[in-house]
């Protein structure tokens, strides 16, 4: 029994660490098949942690502070597609830049409206997004089975990630099954034939930014005001990278993508319960081994998959029209 | 572009170019300054009197500015070959380790070969480290930028528990080594002035500095003068051509790759045998990433990284300058500049090509004609 509450909470713990995992990874994946390399995730993650986190902190509403957090991460986004379309820059120079640049400004912000050494207030519960129960959850929970899967795992957690797990389907059906999305994908592989056809590229990859930013801002929010409350520095901890790789792992598909998401955020948690536990033979694990784990996975997992095959083909190149 | 037929002369294009994207970025900083309800003129001139003002804050400009010589060396490196790296980070960590195990292996019975060994064995731990990454991606097209990026937490997860177990100090608290052997420091600047007879403030830069400026100068010879730097070039330029040519692909890729980890591990020499003298966790300090940025704004090009790596050292001197004077803008506020530099200077290094080679177009023409 006690096995079965260990998986529970687990399995609790893993779809909780998974939902800004699952936003970011849809946002690369997003601006990636529109062509546009999205290196910059890390930073856009934080920078809409921080708008969130310090919106609801002065409104009292999550919100105004999802919305806060979307707009930073929106216009970070379009500032990348800037760079990456007008500018025919280097995509990956234009995310690490945005990455640092947010990595100090966030911060720098922070301490210059609230005095308290680099982060926001202390969210109450009325200005994060908190836990709800879905509907006869607290009815069913003495079913067997049926309630432990449905009111214990399932119920209970944030709207946002509702909403991340919501994101998967939606985003494969805009890719898949709508002409937008038909275009936003050839734009990736082959923006000449886009171009040809008379549609615009230019405008397509900022729309596709424009989703990029409004998925990550999603997820910055949810890192400030469901899991954490509040902003504190460098919150994002290498999650925008971990999505980036997902992503890959996923081979550039929202389903596959949102499996990766799950692996990546299982050993998250995995790594939290882990520490101080004893095993026969080799003893305990350093938390900093298990710290590693994810990151270890994803070299393994990459190693293993020869990635670049499924790359759409013209992501990181900037179109250049011929005149 | 139609404006690509007039080429801009070279002065043109690598001074007068970098020098009006550098003003953008630090206007765009005027403007944070601004928000945050300070005078921006101000803090620009507390940035250059913090970073050139007296001789203490030129050596440490050029202290810092060592860090970024190595790190921006490291990713143009790995660039003429095609690739990404990312991972100075964590090479560079490593680059601490190998050099840490050095000076303790040999101790102080010989404190000048032990110098010796740390240059050495701060470059093999740092072309180590980069060589999982360069063989991945040379034998099974593993990305690099997202496998050095992971190889970067790695290290740093490895470092944290190397200096909280087997590498610490013995009854310390704090996540460091022992200090270093007696004698195995490199020598300071002041030290080596006064052998010349001039006095200088003290200030941490030290032998590395000139360590760099040989790195640079080596960078540059391999690049231009050998046969391996040509294949290199070829290679990053076009790898089918460079295949069809009978170059070595992986080879290439894996070896500029690990020189790339060389030279970034190098960085450790500067930061703990200059100044820490004992291995500390996380002494990176995002060197490691600012060196993209170095490398982008110096063109590749060995003298323009020395350049943009002094820049970079006065904004991060200086930048920490400003934090003494007006508590409200903090050390952070230097991180703002860098990444808004990177942005301008490196990301989109064409921002100005029009109206200037407009403007040369225009005054060129009336000579010619």
């Amino acid at each position: 029994m006690e096995f079965i509450t260990d998986i529970l909470l687990l399995s609790d713990s893993t779809l909780r660490i998974s939902a800004p995992l699952i936003l970011a990874a849809l946002a690369g994946l997003c601006a990636e098949r529109a062509g546009i390399v999205d290196i910059g995730l890390e930073g856009k993650m934080l920078a809409a942690a921080f708008g969130a986190a310090a919106a609801a902190a002065v409104s009292g509403s999550p919100w105004v502070g999802l919305f806060a957090g979307i707009m930073v991460s929106v216009i970070l986004a379009l500032l990348h597609g800037y760079v990456s379309i007008h500018q025919r820059g280097n995509q990956i120079v234009s995310g690490m830049a945005i990455n640092i640049m947010v990595a100090g400004l966030a911060p720098t912000l922070a301490n210059a409206w609230f005095s308290l050494g680099g982060q926001t207030p202390l969210l109450d519960n009325e200005a994060r997004f908190t836990a709800i129960d879905l509907p006869f959850a607290k009815s069913l929970e003495g079913v067997p089975m049926v309630g432990a899967l449905y009111s214990d795992l399932l119920s209970g957690h944030s709207l946002l990630t509702y909403l991340a797990f919501a994101m998967v389907p939606l985003v494969a059906w805009i890719l898949y099954k709508t002409r937008f999305g038909l275009r936003l994908r050839a734009v990736g592989e082959n923006p000449e034939a886009v171009d040809t056809a008379g549609i615009s590229v230019t405008l397509l990859r900022y729309q596709a930014m424009v989703i990029a930013g409004v998925l990550c801002g999603m997820s910055g929010s949810a890192l400030s005001t469901a899991l954490g409350a509040g902003f504190i520095r460098d919150m994002s901890a290498g999650k925008g990278f971990l999505a980036l790789a997902a992503m890959i792992f996923g081979r550039w598909k929202p389903v596959p993508t949102l499996l990766a998401c799950l692996l990546f955020a299982f050993v998250d948690a995995l790594q939290g319960r882990l520490q101080g536990v004893s095993f026969p033979l080799i003893g305990e694990i350093p938390v900093q081994f298990t710290i590693m784990l994810p990151y270890v996975i994803t070299v393994v997992i990459l190693a293993g998959f020869a990635g670049k095959m499924d790359a759409p083909r013209a992501s990181g190149i900037p179109y250049e029209k011929d005149r | 572009m139609s404006g690509s037929a007039t080429k801009l002369p070279g002065v043109l294009e690598s001074v007068l170019m970098p020098m009006l994207n550098i003003l953008v970025a630090l206007l765009a900083s005027g403007l944070v300054v601004l928000a945050l309800g300070e005078d921006p003129v101000v803090v620009l001139s507390l940035l250059i009197e913090g970073a050139f003002g007296y001789e203490e804050a030129i050596g440490y400009t050029f202290y810092y500015a060592t860090n970024f010589i190595f790190t921006g060396l490291a990713v143009s490196v790995a660039f003429h070959a095609g690739h990404f790296n990312i991972g100075g980070e964590g090479q560079a960590m490593l680059g601490g380790l190998g050099l840490t195990l050095a000076v303790f292996w040999l101790g102080s019975s010989a404190p000048v070969l032990s110098i010796i060994l740390a240059v050495f064995g701060a470059a093999l731990f740092g072309a180590a480290w980069a060589f999982i990454p360069a063989w991945l991606q040379a034998h099974r097209g593993s990305h690099v930028v997202i496998t050095t990026i992971m190889f970067n937490f790695i290290a740093s997860a490895l470092l944290a528990y190397l200096l909280v177990g087997p590498l610490q100090r013995p009854g310390g608290q704090m996540p460091e080594s022992s200090d270093f052997p007696d004698g195995t420091a490199l020598p300071q600047f002041h030290e080596l002035m006064e052998i010349l007879g001039i006095s200088f403030e003290q200030s941490p830069l030290n032998l590395s500095f000139l360590i760099a400026l040989l790195a640079a100068f080596g960078v540059w010879f391999l690049l231009a003068r050998t046969r391996f730097g040509y294949e290199m070039r070829v290679t990053g330029q076009n790898s089918d051509a460079a295949k069809f040519a009978g170059i070595s692909v992986p080879r290439v890729t894996v070896i500029a790759l690990m020189m790339s980890g060389a030279l970034a591990g190098m960085m450790g020499l500067n930061e703990l045998l200059g100044e820490q003298l004992r291995l500390i966790g996380n002494f990176t300090l995002g060197y490691g990433f600012v060196g993209i940025a170095v490398a982008f704004m110096g063109r590749n090009h060995p003298v323009g990284i020395v350049l943009a790596a002094i820049l970079f050292g006065a904004v991060y001197q200086g930048g920490a300058e400003i934090g003494f004077e007006i508590p409200k803008i903090t050390r952070d506020m230097s991180v703002v500049i860098q990444g808004l530099v990177i942005l301008f200077a490196g990301a989109m290094p064409h921002l100005f090509r029009r109206p200037v080679t407009a403007l040369y177009a225009r005054f060129a023409g009336k000579g010619n004609k």
